[in-house]
């Protein structure tokens, strides 16, 4: 009988992190953050029919990046998991932050006790009834739980589009300026991202029950403004 | 998270099931009521049971297509044997952004039901991506109301009335129910419920291929009225407290409510045209009783006299309403 051979824990884990970390970085990336109106996501994707941005509840968003069936998966369940809670209780009762514990959680026994974990960052967001109570859970790889009150980027080269963000963040700006941010930020010095490369969706603040809309891709073009333009040229006719 | 096996898709009802949670399972056990209750109940179980225990139930809802989607109504009241249960009861509901949903029957797992289809219509469409096709949410709700059929056995039956407006085919359809789970397309118009068939005469003399919204909104209204004036289960307008029946349009926009000014104009309109025969009872009544009696304002109770609502309080409605202004 022969014996496996000792890896020790932290090597295990590291290795694990490593390997996670690596395949996530390797998918595009997509940023999300509060604006005057709610909460903006804005992910590079060129997929019309594969979203990386969808509903979960009726303020409740969900995004991911990294494997695709992994995310997926973590989406339906989130859909289930908020639809049963809001039918066995009432849909008031359904929030960002028990969805964002239920993922962290799965995601990290996944994470300790699976040989492989799960190659995906996935974002909860929620808009809430008022400026200032938007919340962004950004839930990592291993069940780590980020909650982000300005803004958060998952994903490619999450650490400098992180960068980017924080130097153009301004509080209570208006979608458009925070699309241009948001585009901006993921395309980085060298790069140009067209509306067709965007996967861009809401949680607008409304009287309505349902606040998840997709925002196509004329509208992405409207808001983005003129191509020509250097970065922060024009504003277009309404904010 | 579900294992493998065990996903149940899109599939709501599923996966409350997986879950060990089961909507619309009889919560009876033991020999039926219906059968206890045989002496009392005859062919009808479904009466037997309700009034023993009192279950609020009965109705009149109606479907009518025209030219831009289909129509649906459903009066306001809830009964409880012979007593008045609820005033502002809702039976016509949003399915979901394009379709709706009436319901007949009793009360309690008919209003779960349609919490279950509104529920399992919008997380098909979260889950998928994608609204189900109409044909599809048609299908939906007959397994519903097959499921229920056990305790539609114990007479607590449910028979809803769905329409929606097909995006692909672009026009209005119209699918009732039995309680079995049958699913039958209807034509042109519907209606179901306690006063359902003189909804329905109604609607068959009145029907026209490409009514506008107005004319298809009053047609409704009217069918609500005849219900009402001949089944008391069935409740008419209600100027006093304001309560008008629910009149909601489908169309390519979406689901939308009738505004309640709208409605009670469309039975302002319908009052002035009934028949003259209809208001002389009326009148003899008015002059005999203060115009309360069973005059063709019953159905709207105390206050039916002053259906457009600017008429004083207690007088006979033939002399000073519409109507008498209306005839020839």
């Amino acid at each position: 009988m022969t014996m496996p051979f000792y890896v020790a824990p932290e090597q295990f884990m590291k290795d694990k992190a490593d390997f996670a970390r690596k395949n996530i970085a390797r998918g595009r990336p997509l940023v999300a953050t509060v604006y005057d109106q709610g909460v903006l996501i804005c992910a590079e994707n060129s997929s019309r029919s594969l979203h990386k941005v969808s509903e979960i509840y009726d303020k409740i968003a969900f995004a991911g990046v990294g494997k695709y069936n992994e995310f997926d998966q973590l989406r339906v369940s989130g859909v289930q998991a908020a639809d049963v809670k809001g039918y066995q209780f009432s849909r008031e009762d359904v929030d960002a932050r028990s969805l964002a514990n239920l993922y962290a959680r799965y995601m990290g026994n996944v994470f300790t006790h699976e040989m492989k974990p799960l190659e995906v960052e996935i974002l909860v967001a929620e808009v809430g009834s008022r400026r200032g109570e938007d919340q962004i859970f950004h839930i990592l790889y291993d069940g780590t739980v980020v909650d982000e009150d300005r803004f958060s980027a998952l994903g490619g080269e999450a650490d400098a589009i992180t960068t980017r963000m924080d130097r153009a963040f301004r509080p209570d700006w208006s979608l458009a300026e925070a699309l241009r941010a948001c585009v901006e930020a993921l395309a980085g010095p060298d790069r140009r991202l067209s509306p067709h490369d965007l996967e861009v969706a809401v949680l607008e603040r409304s009287d309505g029950r349902r606040a998840f809309r997709r925002v196509l891709e004329p509208e992405v073009e409207r808001l983005l403004g003129p191509p020509a333009g250097a970065g922060t040229a024009e504003k277009p006719g309404e904010g | 998270m579900f294992p493998p096996g065990h996903d149940p898709g899109p599939d709501f009802h599923r996966v409350l099931r997986e879950l060990g949670l089961l909507p619309l399972s009889s919560p009876l056990s033991g020999p039926s009521p219906a059968a206890r209750l045989s002496g009392v109940g005859g062919g009808t179980a479904g009466g037997a049971l309700g009034e023993t225990l009192a279950l609020a139930h009965g109705t009149t809802i109606c479907a009518v297509r025209y030219r831009d989607g289909v129509v649906m109504a459903g009066d306001r009241r809830a009964t409880a044997g012979s007593a008045i249960a609820h005033r502002t009861m809702e039976k016509v509901h949003p399915a979901d952004a394009h379709s709706g949903v009436a319901i007949a029957g009793v009360a309690g797992p008919a209003l779960e039901m349609v919490r279950l289809f509104q529920l399992q219509l919008e997380h098909y469409e979260k889950v998928e991506g994608q609204a189900l096709s109409l044909e599809g949410k048609a299908n939906q709700l007959s397994q519903m109301v097959r499921s229920n059929f056990s305790m539609a056995m114990q007479g607590l039956v449910v028979v809803p009335l769905f329409a929606g407006y097909d995006l692909r085919r672009a026009k209005g359809r119209i699918y009732t129910y039995d309680p079995t789970g049958g699913r039958y397309e209807e034509t042109d118009y519907h209606a179901e419920g306690s006063g359902g068939r003189d909804a329905r005469t109604t609607i068959k003399l009145g029907f026209k291929e490409g009514m506008s919204r107005e004319e298809a909104v009053e047609l409704c209204v009217r069918a609500l009225w005849e219900a009402a004036d001949e089944d008391a289960a069935t409740g008419g307008p209600d100027a006093v407290r304001g309560i008008y029946p629910t009149v909601a349009t489908i169309t390519a926009e979406g689901f939308q409510r009738v505004p309640e000014a709208e409605v009670a104009e469309a039975f302002r309109r319908v009052i002035s045209t009934l028949s003259a025969a209809e208001v002389r009872g009326a009148e003899e009544e008015a002059g005999a009783s203060g115009g309360l009696g069973g005059s063709p304002a019953a159905p709207g109770g105390p206050a039916s006299g002053q259906v457009g609502g600017d008429r004083p309080a207690g007088a006979g409605w033939a002399g000073s309403g519409p109507v008498g202004e209306a005839l020839p």
